[in-house]
């Protein structure tokens, strides 16, 4: 499994597809291990009832089924099939609802599902995903990009409340690629996923929905910043290594003697 | 997606290789040592490592150090003469090389038949003495070779021949998570009917940043350019020009492509703030009505 994960390390991340499905099938004995712990591009699927799409995940899925956020039912139909608890469902109705306008405010469009379930411990878990197509054929309102895909899970643990006090456990990763192409630069493809953390003990006065949001909005913004200056700063950094920018390059044709 | 029937070797071998062609630069030994742990199948391994090692070196044209000082060469496909030889034009020498341990084990001198003919070489070496100089300021870990492709045979004017520029850096940082490589390709057909060299280049830029995470770049650029037929020191200083201007060129590019990441192209995927340019109001949320207002108010309503 190390070994595997070490390939995933290495991988070009726009192929992170590919990968994941040849060790699946290297290792057919560690298939759950490598989906629960090896992310990938987020599928999508039509709730023909609503009319909306939603997100397929390991956490709405149950045997080939995957259950819709918004219409509360499995694509394919599945009998005997798992549902969260009333009480539970009426809170992942509204954070569907307030996500998608959170989506909306952040993304310019994409899709967006919320899939709640209880847990062993009494409390509940909660998985935020989004995914948003940025090419310039799909929704890059700018069109800027040849080819752009964001993906972005958010898992979070919620404890049973203490006293007014609950313990948030967010899991947070995103896989993002895009590539630019101009006749002049020729095509700039960058790809990559990072994965992190963050716990925090909040008051639940304003609901789990706030405190959960703004968990997530936080670790976003975060994500995002470090994507944009640290990783790929970093592979920036690496090219004017390879060949440095400097003045030197400019003034090198007075030394050839032209 | 999980195929619950067993591989036969043949696919197994043929996944492996997969992994192992999409090494990042530098990387091949690492993806090979946990690729062995992941088969458990030595045979397949030994097989799928002897296939793609000698693909690998050649397209990311590593470079190997000959012995005894006799200098690096670079392992291309433009100086391949057999499965394990490459020839240095350089030094007229041909480098026995062994691909998996990617090593050069002994060198021996190339035969007249290896070597271009004394009209070529004079264009070549003149060629070589500029891109060495051009190279060497431009590149800090840059090696770079001027092979003859076509026509090294030719003994006079009269016939065409073409000259391949190979300009290779590759910098390894596993310490700070990073590697990178910087890999040009320069064909130079010289045309001796219209007295034309035409010039066409390959840029490819890669980099792998992994500390917590798997970034990569990989970016790739093609162009062409043309100047007279004249004397092989005149030839040369003309070329590794064009060179010096579109690989310049190239890099400002790249730059610009970079500093528009932040502002606009990072934008058509996930906006720095919302566009109401303030955080989201989840303290809003809370009460199911105000939700719709919020929609109302942005006109976002479906």
């Amino acid at each position: 499994m190390e070994a595997a994960m070490g390939l995933m390390r290495r991988m070009p991340p726009k192929h992170s597809e590919t990968a994941l499905s040849a060790l699946l099938s290297l290792l057919p004995d560690h298939s759950s291990d490598l989906l629960s712990q090896v992310d990938q591009p987020l599928q999508v699927l039509l709730d023909e009832e609503s009319g909306k799409e939603f997100i397929l995940c390991e956490y709405n899925r149950d045997a080939d089924s995957y259950r819709s956020p918004w219409s509360n039912k499995y694509h394919p139909p599945l009998e005997d099939a798992l549902y969260p608890p009333a009480e539970l469902r009426k809170l992942e109705i509204e954070a569907n609802e307030v996500f998608a306008i959170y989506r909306d405010q952040y993304y310019e469009g994409g899709i967006s599902s919320v899939y709640m379930w209880e847990d062993d411990n009494e409390g509940f878990v909660a998985c935020f995903l989004i995914k948003k197509d940025g090419s310039k054929t799909a929704q890059g309102r700018r069109g800027h990009l040849e080819e752009g895909a964001w993906d972005a899970i958010h898992v979070i643990e919620v404890a049973p409340e203490e006293e007014g006090i609950a313990r948030y456990c967010l899991t947070s990763t995103v896989m993002l690629s895009l590539t630019t192409d101009h006749e002049s630069s020729g095509t700039f493809s960058l790809s990559g996923s990072i994965r992190r953390q963050m716990n925090m003990d909040l008051s639940v006065s304003e609901g789990h929905l706030c405190n959960m949001g703004k968990m997530i909005e936080e670790m976003e913004g975060k994500l995002r910043n470090s994507l944009d200056q640290v990783y790929f700063g970093k592979t920036k950094e690496m090219v004017c290594t390879l060949r440095p920018p400097s003045e030197v390059i400019m003034r090198l044709p007075d030394s050839t003697g032209l | 997606m999980a195929e619950e029937v067993e591989l036969n070797p043949k696919q197994k071998k043929e996944i492996a290789k997969w992994f192992l062609l999409n090494s990042p630069a530098g990387e091949i030994q690492y993806v090979a040592k946990d690729l062995r742990l992941v088969l458990n199948d030595n045979e397949v391994y030994d097989e799928a490592v002897s296939e793609s090692f000698p693909i690998y070196n050649k397209s990311h044209m590593i470079c190997l150090q000959m012995p005894a000082g006799a200098g690096d060469v670079l392992v291309t496909s433009f100086g391949e003469l057999g499965e394990n030889e490459y020839l240095d034009p350089r030094t007229a020498q041909v480098a026995i090389v062994d691909h998996v341990k990617q090593v050069c084990t002994e060198v021996r001198p190339a035969t007249d038949e290896e070597l271009s003919s004394a009209y070529v070489e004079e264009f070549r070496s003149a060629l070589d003495v500029e891109i060495l100089k051009y190279a060497g300021e431009a590149y800090p870990k840059g090696v770079c070779s001027v092979y003859c492709t076509k026509g090294k045979e030719v003994e006079g004017p009269g016939f065409n021949f073409e000259l391949v520029v190979v300009i290779s850096a590759c910098r390894l940082s596993p310490q700070n998570f990073c590697n990178g490589s910087w890999r040009s390709v320069w064909t130079i057909e010289f045309q001796d009917e219209a007295q034309v060299l035409e010039v066409k280049g390959k840029l490819q830029v890669g980099a792998h940043y992994f500390e917590e995470g798997n970034v990569q770049l990989d970016a790739k650029h093609e162009c062409g350019d043309s100047t007279l037929f004249q004397s092989p020191d005149d030839s040369a200083i003309s070329i590794s020009n064009i060179l010096r201007h579109h690989e310049t060129e190239y890099l400002a590019s790249l730059e610009v492509s970079y500093s528009n990441l932040p502002d606009n192209t990072f934008k058509d995927l996930r906006r720095k703030l919302p566009v109401t340019r303030t955080l989201f109001p989840w303290h809003n949320t809370s009460q199911f009505s105000l939700t719709r207002e919020i929609t109302k108010e942005l006109g976002i309503g479906k």
